[in-house]
């Protein structure tokens, strides 16, 4: 029972970083039908971004984390802008391969500038302490995470319920054109998406960062797949399906090192991907609409 | 039917082009043919140095080439092998193993004595149908390997390759050895890379030789390499209560690894293999994290013999950083051969082959080495052991 009380730990925050990087996915997703490959590579932008100002700038952790996230709403802003502003009206495909494309531009940029080379984030910007409770082990580090993720996911339900800017995301989600009608800016809106997004990317990437201590240009790659996996879970273009999706793949992987094989770990986690796809493809939270046509 | 002709005769031709250029390349054993007349005139020994100097493993290429110019600068120095100066021909393989390839068939025309290099098991492969088919001996630093130096077909020893490092085999047996005789252990976890040969071959070897030696291996699991969190199957294994965990892989995961196990309570000896050798360990997983972690290796910077000491003052004088295993065997590469030559009293590939394979107890810095009937290099492995961050020989 302790063991399987520490798994569940473990297993939290791990979710608690997929739900972010998930977030991020989905609200793209949801309103302009893309999937952007290049998020997890934005959130490897923001953990260098945050690096650099710990150990460069020598900011607290809470300065860096900001500054990580406004760095990257501007490059996320800035790469809709370039990157996919101009596909908007193209297939579906051009702006999927295109987000591939960022994705690798970002990767080999950052290698060419910054060598291949892993860092080692700063001990000294979130010193460790753990905590026993009946046996069990939490680090601060741990509580951090969890408690930064809720805290992100409620101010970002809050933005999309409760403000003017959320009320004309919803409507975007809804019907771009109708949107249009009622004096909505849309491209202004598609902005403020990815503003927001690549923002929690940031986040993800600076909590990696600490959680993990080292950062390198590929770091991207593997969770941004796996916050994927656990949008679709959740059902991609649904919010909470996103924080939900998450949290499950992160208990899940854990579930399956802890008490099946650490081998099948991935297996397991994408052959979740194709489970669903096959039964529910409009994921846990997802409604069965019928496609117009 | 026309245009049919002339196709027919553009194949003719570029055929009759290809059989012109395979002429041209069969000259070369000709040219060789008159060079031992030539050597007596000349007063330098080319040596070939073909390692990885760009490309993926460019770090493990760049220092085991800084070892051994250090290594030929000393000897030249000293007045040179015979009276003549070695002369380092450097090339770039770019950690592929087709450019070493052709790399060293370049340098097999400039004439060297022997090639140094290159570092990694596969780049020596490439190599080796070059210096087989012209009779030139070849000193791996550190291809691991076992079919390196044997074709594991016919169980027979590659008459020109030599290698002046352990077999995983070797490094692997000497931690179960260590664990079982030094830190008298019992029963022992494997947690180790599944994603590359060398990880899992150590695995292999250390699960018989800890076996053979009285041990029990109560669970083995894996990791993919790019992993971060390794946290759950450490819970497992926790729940196991082993009293020695075997890791073998890369610096980059076991340094997260062992941060992770001790912040989980796991108290226990961890130990590895030269994978784990970087300056990343300490900064990565901590000094407190460390302590009771062991790995084996080709050599301890910290030893305080003179010559190590030595060896290490020169590298660092010369560029500034701290030798690794590396350039450490590099610089026995270089001056293993500069014996050889010495040993076989001519600049000769032939002598120098023969000479290389009755090396004994030669004095290098990775360990007093013979060279065996399968020339792998006979020597002790050292176990290291992480002293509240720094590397201490045990």
């Amino acid at each position: 029972m302790q063991e399987f009380m520490q798994q569940m730990i473990n297993g939290l925050s791990l979710g608690a970083i997929y739900a972010l990087i998930a977030l991020g996915y989905t609200m793209v997703y949801g309103i302009i039908m893309l999937i952007n490959f290049a998020h997890g590579d934005i959130m490897m932008v923001g953990a260098y971004v945050g690096f650099f100002s710990i150990a460069v700038l020598g900011s607290n952790i809470i300065a860096a984390l900001l500054f990580a996230m406004l760095s990257c709403a501007a490059l996320g802003v800035i790469i809709e802008k370039i990157a996919y502003k101009p596909l908007r009206n193209s297939t579906r495909i051009a702006a999927l391969i295109t987000a591939i494309g960022v994705s690798l531009l970002l990767e080999y940029v950052t290698i060419f500038f910054l060598t291949p080379d892993q860092r080692v984030f700063p001990e000294s910007a979130f010193p460790l302490h753990n905590y026993e409770i009946a046996g069990l082990v939490i680090s601060n580090k741990d509580i951090f995470i969890f408690v930064l993720a809720i805290l992100l996911m409620l101010i970002l339900q809050y933005i999309i319920k409760k403000t003017r800017t959320g009320k004309a995301m919803r409507a975007v989600s809804q019907d771009p054109e109708a949107a249009i009608l009622m004096g909505i800016s849309v491209d202004k809106i598609i902005s403020v998406t990815f503003a927001i997004g690549s923002a929690l990317a940031a986040a993800a990437g600076v909590m990696i960062g600490l959680y993990y201590n080292t950062i390198n240009p590929l770091m991207g790659i593997i969770p941004g797949l796996k916050a994927f996996v656990a949008a679709v879970l959740g059902g991609i273009g649904i919010i909470p399906g996103a924080m939900v999706g998450g949290f499950l793949m992160g208990i899940l992987e854990t579930m399956v090192s802890g008490y099946g094989s650490s081998l099948y770990r991935d297996a397991v986690a994408f052959g979740v991907l194709i489970l669903i796809l096959l039964i529910k493809p409009t994921g846990l939270f997802g409604k069965n609409t019928g496609e117009k046509v | 039917m026309r245009v049919n002709k002339r196709v027919v005769l553009a194949v003719l031709m570029l055929f009759m082009l290809g059989v012109v250029a395979g002429c041209g390349a069969s000259q070369e054993p000709t040219g060789e043919n008159a060079a031992p007349e030539k050597a007596t005139v000349v007063e330098k020994i080319p040596v070939g140095i073909n390692v990885e100097l760009s490309g993926a493993v460019a770090s493990y290429g760049s220092n085991a080439r800084n070892g051994a110019i250090l290594a030929i600068e000393e000897i030249n120095q000293a007045g040179g092998v015979l009276g003549k100066q070695l002369e380092p021909l450097e090339r770039d393989c770019q950690s592929k193993p087709d450019e070493a390839m052709n790399l060293s068939a370049k340098l097999v025309g400039e004439k060297i004595v022997a090639q140094i290099g290159p570092l990694v098991s596969g780049a020596v492969a490439g190599c080796t149908p070059v210096m087989m088919k012209n009779q030139i001996p070849l000193i791996a630093p550190a291809a691991t390997a076992v079919n390196a130096t044997v074709d594991e077909n016919t169980g027979k020893t590659r008459d020109y390759i030599f290698r002046v490092c352990f077999l995983d085999s070797d490094q692997a047996s000497r931690m179960a050895e260590f664990a079982l005789k030094e830190l008298k252990v019992k029963n022992a976890v494997i947690f180790g890379s599944t994603s590359d040969e060398y990880a899992k071959g150590l695995a292999k070897y250390f699960k018989e030789a800890f076996e053979a030696g009285g041990g029990k291996i109560i669970d083995e699991e894996g990791y993919v390499n790019g992993d971060q969190d390794f946290k759950a199957t450490l819970t497992k294994i926790k729940g196991k209560n082993p009293e020695f965990i075997y890791v073998p892989g890369y610096y980059k995961e076991v340094s997260i690894l062992i941060k992770q196990a001790r912040d989980l309570g796991i108290k226990v000896p961890i130990a590895g293999g030269d994978g784990w050798d970087s300056p990343d360990m300490v900064k990565v997983a901590g000094a407190a994290a460390l302590n009771n972690t062991y790995f084996t290796n080709h050599y301890s910077v910290e030893d305080p013999a003179p010559a190590i000491q030595a060896f290490v003052k020169a590298y660092q004088d010369k560029y500034d950083k701290v030798p690794d295993a590396f350039a450490a065997l590099g610089y026995d590469s270089a001056k293993l051969l500069a014996q050889a030559i010495k040993d076989a009293g001519a600049a000769d590939p032939q002598k120098v082959t023969e000479a290389l394979a009755k090396i004994k107890d030669f004095p290098a810095i990775t360990g007093t080495m013979s060279i065996n009937e399968k020339h792998n290099p006979v020597k002790k492995i050292v176990v290291i052991e992480f002293k509240d961050g720094k590397l201490v020989s045990r």
